[in-house]
C-alpha cells in the first residue's frame, strides 16, 4: 500500500465550468484519497452533479485537469477510459436504470459487459447485490417503470455497485428513502468501505447519512470547494451556509 | 499494485493469498476456477488468513469452489466473514414465471386479438374526440388555437421544400418515361391526360401521404410517447387539462387541414416538373400544356386528390396519437410504437386508397 497511499484516487486541480453566461465552479480544488468517504454539500443548485458528471468524464470543464487514480480521463483512448470508468460505479441522482431492461438485467448488465463470467455466477451476483440493497428476488423480474422512487435508487445503487468499483460516486444515495432504509444504506456502505477500502465521493442533503457515514465532508460554495477535511473540523466553519447545514441538528445528531 | 488472487497447496490445506476482487480475478479466469475445483476434490481445509481482501464476486466462486456450503475446516479472519456469510445466506432460487406451453394457434391468435385491442383503442380514440368536438363547439373559448397553429406550421409550412423537392423529382421521371412511349405510338399530346390525371388523381395524394406519415406521423408518436414516458400528459390531467383537446385533437385537426394544401403543392410541382421534362424531351410547349390541361383533367379529378388528402391526413395523425397513448414507459416501447405508427399509417393509406379508386371509378374520367 506504499506507492498506492501518496496518489489520490480523485484529484481536481483549478475546475472551472460554465454554461454560456453562467459561471458554476471557479478554480476549484479538490483531493480525496484512498479510504475516504467524502459527503459533498451545497446549495441545491451549486453545481455538485455537474461536478460529478466532471469527474466521471462525462462533461468536459472549461478549464482545469482532472485526474482519476492518478491519470486524465479524458487524456487517454478508448481502452484507457473503459479501464477506469470500470473502477468506479455511480449513482445517478435520478437513478438512470434502462427503462427496456428488468431489474436484474439492468444489475447483470454491467457483469455481461465483463464478458468473463458466466451465467450462473452473475445470477448469484445480481441476486446479492439486490439483497445488499433490501430488494427481494421477486422483484428481479419488474422494469424500471414499475418500480418506487426510492426502490429505483437502491435498483441504482446495486447496479452501481455491481462492479465492485474502487470508487463510488453517488448523487444524493438517500433522498426518497424511508428513515430505516437510509440507516441500511449508511450501514450497507460503511461496511463495503471496512472489507473493501472503497473510496465514495457522494452528495447528500440529508444530515443523517453525513453524520453516520462521512469522514471527510467538503463543502461547495461560492463556486468552488471553501473547505475540506474531518466532518469535525469542517462543521464548525465560520461560514452561512456551514453554520446553516449543521445548526439546529448538530447537537442531536454528532 | 496488490498482489494478484493465487492459491498454494500445502501440505493438508489450501492457502489463498492476494486481493481477491472480481478486477483482479478477470485476468486470471479460466485457470483459476479450474485451479480451485481441482483443491477442493482433494483437500478439505482451507486457510484465507492471508487474502487481503474478498469481494462478494470472489465470494461467490469460493462458495461455488465449495460445492455450497462451509469447508470442513476454514481459517477465516473476521473482515472477511461477512462477505462470505452474504453469499451463503443467500437464495438462489429466482421465482420463475409459469410459461404455459404454446399451440401453434397461439401467435396467430394473439396477433388477433392485439389487432382487435388496437382497433377498438383508435375507435375509442375517435370517438373522444367527436365528444372533444362537441364539448368545444359549447365551449369555443376552450379551442386550442395556438397548438393548432403549431401543429399546421409544423406539418404542413415545413413539409413544402421537400415535398415540393419530390413531387418535382416524380413528376419529371413520369414524364420522361412516359414521353418514350408516347412518342413510339405518335401520341405526344396525350402527354397531358396521363400527367394530369395520374398525379393529380393519384401520385399527389399518396406520394404527401407517405412522406407525411414518415415526417410528422413518427414525430407525433414520438412526442406523445416522450410525455407518457415523462409523465407529462399525467401533469397535465392534473391541471384539469384535457390531454386529447390539448395534445390530440390540434394535431389530427391540424394535419388534417395541412393535408390538402400539401396534396395540391405537391402535385402542382410534379406537373411543373412534368411539364418540363415533356418540353424537353418532346418539344411540348408550354402554352400548349396548360391551355389542354383542364380539358383533359375534369375538375373532379382535383376534388378527389384534395378529398383523399383530407381523409389521408385524419388518418395518419390519429393513428400517429393512437400509437403515442399506447407508449408504455420505456426505451423499447417508444421505438417499437413509432415504428408500427408509420407502418400502419402507410398501410391504411394505401388501402383506403384503394377503396377511393373503386368508390369514384365512374367520376372524373375524361371522355374523349
Ligand atoms: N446542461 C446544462 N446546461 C446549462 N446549465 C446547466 C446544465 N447543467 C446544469 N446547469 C446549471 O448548473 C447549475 C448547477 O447544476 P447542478 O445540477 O450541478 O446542481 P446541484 O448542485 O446538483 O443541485 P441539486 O442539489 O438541486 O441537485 C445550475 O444552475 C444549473 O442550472
Ligand atoms: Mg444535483
Amino acid at each position: 500500500m506504499t506507492a498506492l497511499a501518496t496518489t489520490a484516487v480523485l484529484e481536481l486541480q483549478g475546475v472551472s465550468t460554465r454554461f454560456g453566461q453562467i459561471l458554476v465552479h471557479h478554480d476549484l480544488n479538490l483531493r480525496v484519497d484512498a479510504g475516504q468517504i467524502v459527503g459533498l454539500l451545497g446549495e441545491s443548485g451549486s453545481g455538485k452533479t455537474t461536478l460529478l458528471r466532471e469527474m466521471l468524464g462525462l462533461w468536459r470543464p472549461s478549464a482545469g485537469l482532472i485526474r482519476l487514480f492518478g491519470s486524465d480521463l479524458l487524456a487517454g483512448g478508448h481502452l484507457e477510459q473503459q479501464a477506469i470508468r470500470r473502477r468506479l460505479g455511480m449513482l445517478f441522482q435520478q437513478g438512470a436504470l434502462f427503462s427496456a431492461l428488468s431489474v436484474f438485467d439492468n444489475i447483470a448488465f454491467p457483469l455481461r459487459e465483463l464478458k468473463c463470467l458466466d451465467e450462473d455466477w452473475i445470477r448469484r451476483l445480481v441476486l446479492l447485490k439486490l439483497d445488499m440493497v433490501e430488494m427481494m428476488p421477486v422483484h428481479a423480474s419488474l422494469m424500471p417503470a414499475e418500480l418506487s422512487g426510492g426502490m429505483v435508487k437502491r435498483v441504482a445503487l446495486a447496479r452501481a455497485l455491481a462492479l465492485e468499483p474502487e470508487l463510488l460516486l453517488l448523487d444524493e444515495p438517500t433522498a426518497g428513502l424511508d428513515p430505516d432504509r437510509s440507516q441500511n444504506f449508511v450501514e450497507l456502505v460503511a461496511s463495503l468501505q471496512q472489507s473493501l477500502g472503497l473510496t465514495v465521493v457522494m452528495v447528500s442533503h440529508d444530515l443523517n447519512t453525513i453524520a453516520g457515514l462521512a469522514t471527510h465532508v467538503a463543502i461547495l460554495a461560492e463556486k468552488r470547494i471553501i473547505a475540506f477535511g474531518k466532518k469535525e473540523e469542517v462543521m464548525h466553519l465560520d461560514h452561512p451556509f456551514v453554520a446553516g447545514f449543521f445548526s439546529k441538528e448538530r447537537h442531536k445528531l454528532l | 499494485m496488490s498482489a494478484p488472487p493465487s492459491l498454494q497447496l500445502e501440505p493438508g490445506k489450501v492457502v489463498l493469498t492476494g486481493t481477491w476482487t472480481l478486477a483482479a480475478l478477470q485476468a486470471q479466469l479460466p485457470a483459476l476456477p479450474r485451479d480451485l475445483e481441482f483443491a477442493a476434490r482433494n483437500t478439505p481445509a482451507w486457510d484465507l488468513s492471508q487474502v487481503e481482501r474478498l469481494d462478494s464476486a470472489a465470494a461467490i466462486l469460493l462458495w461455488r469452489t465449495w460445492g455450497e456450503s462451509w469447508p470442513a475446516q476454514l481459517t477465516l479472519p473476521e473482515a472477511l466473514r461477512e462477505t462470505l456469510n452474504r453469499v451463503a445466506k443467500l437464495s438462489v432460487e429466482v421465482p420463475t414465471s409459469t410459461e404455459k406451453a404454446r399451440s401453434p394457434w397461439e401467435i396467430p391468435g394473439r396477433l388477433v386479438l392485439a389487432g382487435a385491442s388496437e382497433l377498438r383503442g383508435v375507435i375509442a380514440l375517435f370517438g373522444q374526440l367527436l365528444l372533444d368536438l362537441g364539448h368545444l363547439l359549447r365551449h369555443p373559448a376552450d379551442v386550442p388555437w395556438r397548438e393548432f397553429g403549431a401543429n399546421v406550421y409544423k406539418a404542413g409550412a415545413l413539409a413544402l421544400p421537400v415535398t415540393a423537392m419530390v413531387g418535382f423529382l416524380i413528376g419529371v421521371t413520369i414524364s420522361y418515361l412516359s414521353s418514350l412511349q408516347l412518342r413510339s405510338f405518335g401520341a405526344d399530346i396525350f402527354i397531358v391526360n396521363i400527367l394530369g390525371v395520374s398525379i393529380i388523381r393519384e401520385l399527389g395524394p399518396v406520394l404527401v401521404a407517405i412522406l407525411v406519415a414518415g415526417r410528422s406521423g413518427s414525430a407525433m408518436t414520438a412526442q406523445i410517447g416522450v410525455m407518457r414516458v415523462t409523465e407529462e400528459l399525467d401533469a397535465l390531467s392534473t391541471m384539469g387539462i384535457s390531454r386529447t383537446i390539448r395534445v390530440v385533437l390540434p394535431k389530427v385537426a391540424g394535419l388534417t387541414v395541412a393535408m390538402p394544401l400539401l396534396v395540391l403543392w405537391a402535385s402542382a410541382a410534379a406537373l411543373l416538373g412534368g411539364m418540363l421534362a415533356a418540353l424537353l424531351q418532346l418539344d411540348l410547349s408550354l402554352a400548349y400544356f396548360f391551355d389542354n390541361l383542364p380539358r383533359a383533367v375534369p375538375l373532379a379529378n382535383l376534388l378527389i386528390g384534395l378529398g383523399k388528402g383530407l381523409v389521408f391526413g385524419f388518418i395518419i395523425a390519429l393513428i400517429a396519437c393512437h400509437f403515442g397513448l399506447r407508449v408504455k414507459p420505456n426505451t423499447e416501447s417508444l421505438a417499437a410504437n413509432t415504428t408500427t405508427s408509420v407502418v400502419t399509417g402507410i398501410t391504411l393509406v394505401i388501402i383506403f386508397d384503394a377503396v377511393f379508386a373503386i368508390m369514384t371509378r365512374h367520376i372524373g374520367v375524361p371522355n374523349l
